[in-house]
């Protein structure tokens, strides 16, 4: 099990943001969360990821328990996430998004830096080496220059995925990648989750407003509302269920 | 100083590539200048051009820039708004002084020339080593503060470093630290400010560098990248701090004579000034800053003194009077973040 979530519950005053949500993410499972806007969705990513601590229940990453550790610990010990209004190093060069999430993986201290020592160089030179292939596998290498905030907003996306991925998590948190995305590029982005959920070793959750990317994508989906989780099961059995029409579309008919 | 007069970069280099003026050559450069400069000057040569007045204006600018860059860590690069500047140089200056009069043996007990050198290594090591102590506590202290608070923070620390010193009788109270020993020239400074910029730049253009950018760029995301806020930041500020002793140290030894009141909140201020006027998160805007500045409150004295003495006290209008201006009309100061090919990272290294 790459991710176990037992009763995560949060309040903020006498608000319940998220009550007892459950869940089981399997290795290199690829799973949804979906539900109005206002369910819970991302607060259920922020306790996971650590930006809230729950007041009660339990994550476990692998045999690890992150309920209580601080985010920069969360992302160290596997969880990388992207955020629904994209969070890039706006003024930094798209390499340097990712040359940065490989912080971990320089080889050098303070004092090689300082004096540019032969570790330094040399480890400096493999960090570029493996940002660049990095950029290369999203088709970003081009950009590799440009500043990151300059870019057009699917690529934005794309090279916040990569950034994500770069850190070499077990798991992978997209918060409503498609947002604000065209069809074509909601397309695109379809693609580019399946060919990562493909070529990287991790498991996938990803909360999503638009029902077509959760559907053609997620083996599972949880709907949640007002916090609390009404259904869950496969995309296609989920959106016929008579509660989740009612929550998620008011009285209309299912979609799809 | 040679340095301000390199061209300015408008776009990243092409593919044929033009000579690259590297740093190692900025740094020969200044010492082939410097050096014998320093000589003619002590020996008072063609003391109607080499006016030794000169050679302390290149001095002051030096140090100046020393203290402008490292600030330029907090304020451009973790883009953090840092207000205690003055605060370490005063614990620099003092470390410094204590250390040339009190603690190591006068000069005249040693061989000449290596004699001095020796006093003004450990002196100015100490002074960093102080300085720097005294930033990783304050970086410790605001530990998750940021913005607003951050800057009352390190002002507050500027003011308490200030008024504890005025009532150290031991250290000269509010009369004063005097009888400091000239231990510096203009090549010292020079050097200090070298190894500065040359640090300054590696540590920028490493993986420090760009995590203390992130901090800048989106906290929340670096943070949710694995990057320790607190553990970057105490870095920067321990940094910052060393470097700003730096320049205390050599400030004490150059001026022979340093009061609490020439650390406090108003040459923070000036320091700031400089750093906005030349450009955030750019060394080379820090050079820039510095001279310019100093430039023209330099010719603004000799204006004033010539054509309206009675307007003298007015040019210290001048520097908040820039700040504002450089506020309203050019917030990216004159060099925004870019930077001479000298201080720049390889291209496809």
């Amino acid at each position: 099990m790459a991710l176990r979530i037992s009763e995560l519950t949060k309040s903020f005053g006498g608000l319940t943001a998220v009550a007892k949500f459950s869940l089981e993410l399997g290795e290199r499972d690829l799973q949804g969360i979906i539900g109005p806007n206002g369910a819970g969705k991302t607060t259920v990513f922020n306790l996971i990821t650590g930006v809230y601590t729950p007041d009660s229940g339990q994550v476990l990453l692998g045999d690890k328990d992150t309920t209580r550790l601080a985010s920069d610990a969360i992302a160290r010990a596997g969880i990388a996430r992207t955020f629904q209004n994209i969070r890039l190093f706006a003024q930094m060069s798209v390499l340097d998004n990712i040359t940065m999430a490989l912080h971990a993986h320089a080889g050098y201290g303070l004092l090689d830096a300082t004096f540019r020592t032969a570790t330094f160089r040399r480890e400096e030179a493999r960090l570029l080496t493996e940002s660049r292939d990095h950029l290369a596998r999203f088709g970003l290498l081009e950009r590799q220059h440009e500043q990151a905030g300059s870019l057009p907003y699917g690529e934005q996306r794309r090279l916040e995925i990569a950034r994500a991925l770069a850190t070499g998590p077990k798991v992978l948190l997209l918060d409503e990648p498609a947002a604000g995305m065209n069809p074509r590029e909601v397309e695109e982005l379809i693609q580019l989750i399946r060919q990562v959920h493909q070529d990287f070793p991790l498991a996938i959750l990803l909360i999503e407003h638009q029902l077509p990317v959760v559907m053609e994508l997620c083996r599972e989906v949880q709907v949640l509302d007002f916090g609390q989780t009404i259904a869950s099961g496969a995309p296609r059995d989920v959106v016929r269920n008579p509660l989740v029409i009612e929550a998620y579309l008011g009285e209309e008919e299912a979609p799809a | 100083m040679s340095s301000p007069s390199q061209p300015l970069p408008t776009a990243p280099p092409a593919d044929s590539k033009p000579p690259r003026v590297r740093f190692w050559m900025v740094c020969v450069a200044v010492l082939v200048l410097a050096i014998p400069l320093q000589l003619l000057v002590d020996a008072g040569l063609y003391s109607d051009v080499l006016n030794p007045y000169y050679l302390h204006l290149l001095t002051v600018i030096g140090m100046n820039i020393i203290l402008v860059a490292s600030l330029n860590l907090l304020n451009g690069y973790l883009g953090e708004f840092a207000l205690g500047h003055a605060g370490f140089m005063a614990v620099g200056a003092y470390t410094a002084a204590l250390l040339a009069t009190k603690v190591l043996p006068g000069a005249a007990a040693m061989p000449p020339v290596i004699g001095t050198v020796l006093i003004l290594l450990v002196s100015l090591g100490g002074a960093m080593i102080a300085s720097a102590g005294v930033g990783y506590l304050i970086g410790l202290v605001t530990f998750k503060t940021v913005g607003d608070y951050l800057a009352i923070i390190t002002l507050g620390f500027n003011m308490i470093i200030v008024n504890a010193i005025q009532n150290i009788e031991f250290v000269g109270g509010p009369r004063g630290f005097t009888g400091i020993p000239k231990n510096t020239n203009f090549v010292a400074v020079a050097l200090c400010v070298l190894l500065t910029i040359g640090v300054l730049r590696n540590l920028i253009q490493s993986t420090f560098g760009r995590v203390w950018l992130s901090i800048r760029e989106n906290a929340i995301a670096a943070e949710l990248m694995g990057i320790s806020i607190p553990k970057a930041k105490n870095w920067a500020f321990t940094i910052a701090a060393a470097f700003a002793g730096l320049a205390g140290g050599l400030w004490a030894q150059n001026q022979q004579f340093i009061t609490p009141r020439s650390f406090d909140y108003s040459k923070t201020t000036e320091i700031l000034v400089m750093l906005y006027l030349g450009g955030m998160a750019s060394l080379s805007g820090s050079i820039l800053g510095v001279v310019a500045y100093t430039v023209l409150m330099e010719l603004l004295r000799n204006l004033l003194s010539t054509f309206a003495p009675q307007l003298a006290e007015w040019r210290m209008l001048i520097s908040p009077l820039i700040l504002i201006i450089i506020m309203l009309t050019r917030q990216t100061g004159l060099l925004g973040s870019r930077e001479w090919s000298w201080l720049r990272p390889k291209q496809g290294a």
